[in-house]
């Protein structure tokens, strides 16, 4: 269990203020991770319905980050938080614009499940977006995990997934044009695909944001760019 | 379904620890984390303890300041600061039953040794209080007078011009140069202050210490003190004792967090406010207690 606690204030209302941004950050993740494992599915069962379904859900992501960017707003003008409180703060406001980039990739990879699906035609490339997509959902989710238990371990044994994600891509890569230099009939859908696994793959280093800042958070240190 | 389970499971941990806060004792608490010390030490104090009767206030405290300086001396209501601040020019020797132990030195020299001439030494370690205490006479002689006793002024001319300069650097002399013959005690709260502050420059101190000099002040005035003490640590030293927590975080060079006379932690300002190292002063800061 980690020493983080944003209780015991002398003003309770700031306790309740600091709970609010955190519960609100882990439900817009919740929200993220579930947009971002619908449009893998998209693409890989050829979904369609699922995909416009994840487009249309995009603004709620949109939504939740303005309402807390807000709120962390409000608490930096009312109760000038310092130490652990202002690193939470501005922790929330970094990861905020994180989760909403993610779910902007996400909308990306549901517009090109929409494209795939109308083609109809081979299914190559579907094995690297399930790979690729399990790798970055369970990033994510360890994430988000590692967030809602303050956990710098977790935080940094997950940040190093991010390594593995980034040789999946570089593979996938080599595969996708293999399919193209074999078929030049398939060039359109496998471009396709190959938008889709570089979405993931920028995912996965959004994902890795969120370690560095849990870390920042707890330890006080930033980790960044090293 | 899934997303049910996902959900669920990260609600934030309910945590526990910080209750342990309010009730920790510090009785044994035995060194100041952090840098305490300083290479270009204008003041050194080492293992000072002051005791008013049997009543220990300050426990073993041992810090630096350094020359130029702006150092900050925070900590909830009767935690000692005031009490240490007080001790480096020897103003508790005005309080009978006040008895200050172990070393207080400046550039090397023992203020608490019987040589010492304490006058002088409340000229070199000049003070501002908590309310503006102008004397009941003219700006002009209220800035004019300790030059006067110290002789540091051999014509009138030579004293016009330290009064003019002492105000100038207070940040005072445009608002009372037409007026410098009124009474100090007619000018705003501010103004008195900014008075007492050109007062206390007057006669050249090396170090100045301020007690909470902003708490009887608007912001405004509050503004202006605190963008003087910017400029003023450019010539002097200054150790300043506040009960706001972001006027110390404004204005200082490092952070000094004393509680129940222990002095817990002593670090660069930007560290203290952002990541502070010990759990007292984090949660002081954070306003868990006070």
């Amino acid at each position: 269990m980690s020493k983080m606690s944003f209780e015991n204030h002398i003003m309770k209302q700031f306790d309740e203020e600091l709970e609010e941004i955190r519960t609100r950050l882990m439900e817009m993740g919740g929200k993220v991770e579930q947009q971002l494992q619908n449009a893998v599915r998209a693409v890989t069962e050829a979904d369609s319905a699922l995909a416009e379904m994840v487009i249309k859900e995009e603004k709620f992501v949109d939504e939740m980050e303005v309402d807390i960017d807000e709120a962390c707003i409000l608490i930096i003008a009312r109760r000038q938080p310092a130490a652990s409180d202002l690193r939470l703060v501005m922790m929330v406001t970094k990861a905020v614009n994180d989760l909403e980039r993610i779910g902007d990739e996400a909308k990306k990879i549901a517009n090109h499940a929409v494209l795939l699906a109308g083609e109809k035609t081979g299914s190559q490339g579907y094995t690297e977006v399930r790979h690729m997509g399990q790798s970055v959902v369970s990033m994510l989710n360890n994430a988000l995990d590692a967030f809602a238990r303050f956990d710098v371990d977790a935080a940094m044994r997950t940040l190093e997934e991010d390594k593995k994600i980034d040789l999946d891509y570089k593979t996938a890569l080599r595969e996708l044009v293999t399919y193209m230099m074999e078929d030049p009939r398939s060039i359109s859908r496998v471009i396709n695909i190959l938008w889709v696994v570089r979405s993931l793959e920028r995912i996965g280093d959004h994902a890795k944001n969120l370690c560095e800042q849990i870390v920042f958070v707890v330890k006080g240190k930033d980790i960044r760019h090293q | 379904m899934t997303q049910a389970i996902t959900a669920e499971k990260k609600k934030p941990a309910k945590k526990t620890t910080a209750k342990a806060v309010n009730s920790l004792d510090v009785s044994d608490h035995k060194a100041t984390v952090g840098k305490n010390f300083a290479d270009n030490a204008k003041m050194t104090m080492r293992n000072v303890n002051v005791f008013y009767d049997d009543k220990q206030a300050i426990h073993d405290v041992s810090v630096d300041i350094a020359k130029n300086e702006v150092i900050a001396m925070i900590g909830p209501s009767g935690c000692g600061k005031s009490t240490f601040l007080r001790s480096l020019n020897r103003m508790n020797d005005t309080v009978d039953i006040c008895r200050v132990e172990g070393q207080i030195c400046m550039d090397g020299e023992d203020l608490y040794s019987p040589k010492l001439d304490v006058v002088e030494l409340r000229a070199r370690v000049g003070m501002v209080f908590q309310k503006p205490n102008p004397f009941p006479k003219s700006i002009y002689e209220n800035v004019a007078y300790g030059p006067k006793i110290h002789g540091l002024a051999d014509s009138r001319v030579d004293l016009d011009e330290i009064v003019e300069n002492s105000l100038r650097k207070a940040g005072l002399w445009e608002e009372v140069k037409e007026r410098l013959h009124q009474a100090g005690t007619g000018l705003s709260g501010g103004q008195q202050q900014r008075l007492c502050i050109a007062r206390a420059i007057a006669v050249s101190p090396e170090v100045i210490l301020m007690d909470e000099p902003c708490s009887a002040l608007d912001p405004i005035a509050t503004a202006k003190i605190e963008e003087l003490i910017e400029e003023l640590s450019q010539n002097f030293t200054i150790a300043i004792v506040t009960h706001s927590m972001q006027q110390a975080a404004r204005v200082s060079h490092r952070t000094a967090y004393f509680h129940l006379g222990r002095l817990i932690e002593v670090n660069p300002t930007e560290q203290v406010f952002t990541m502070p190292e010990h759990q007292l002063t984090e949660a002081y800061i954070t306003g868990r207690f006070g």
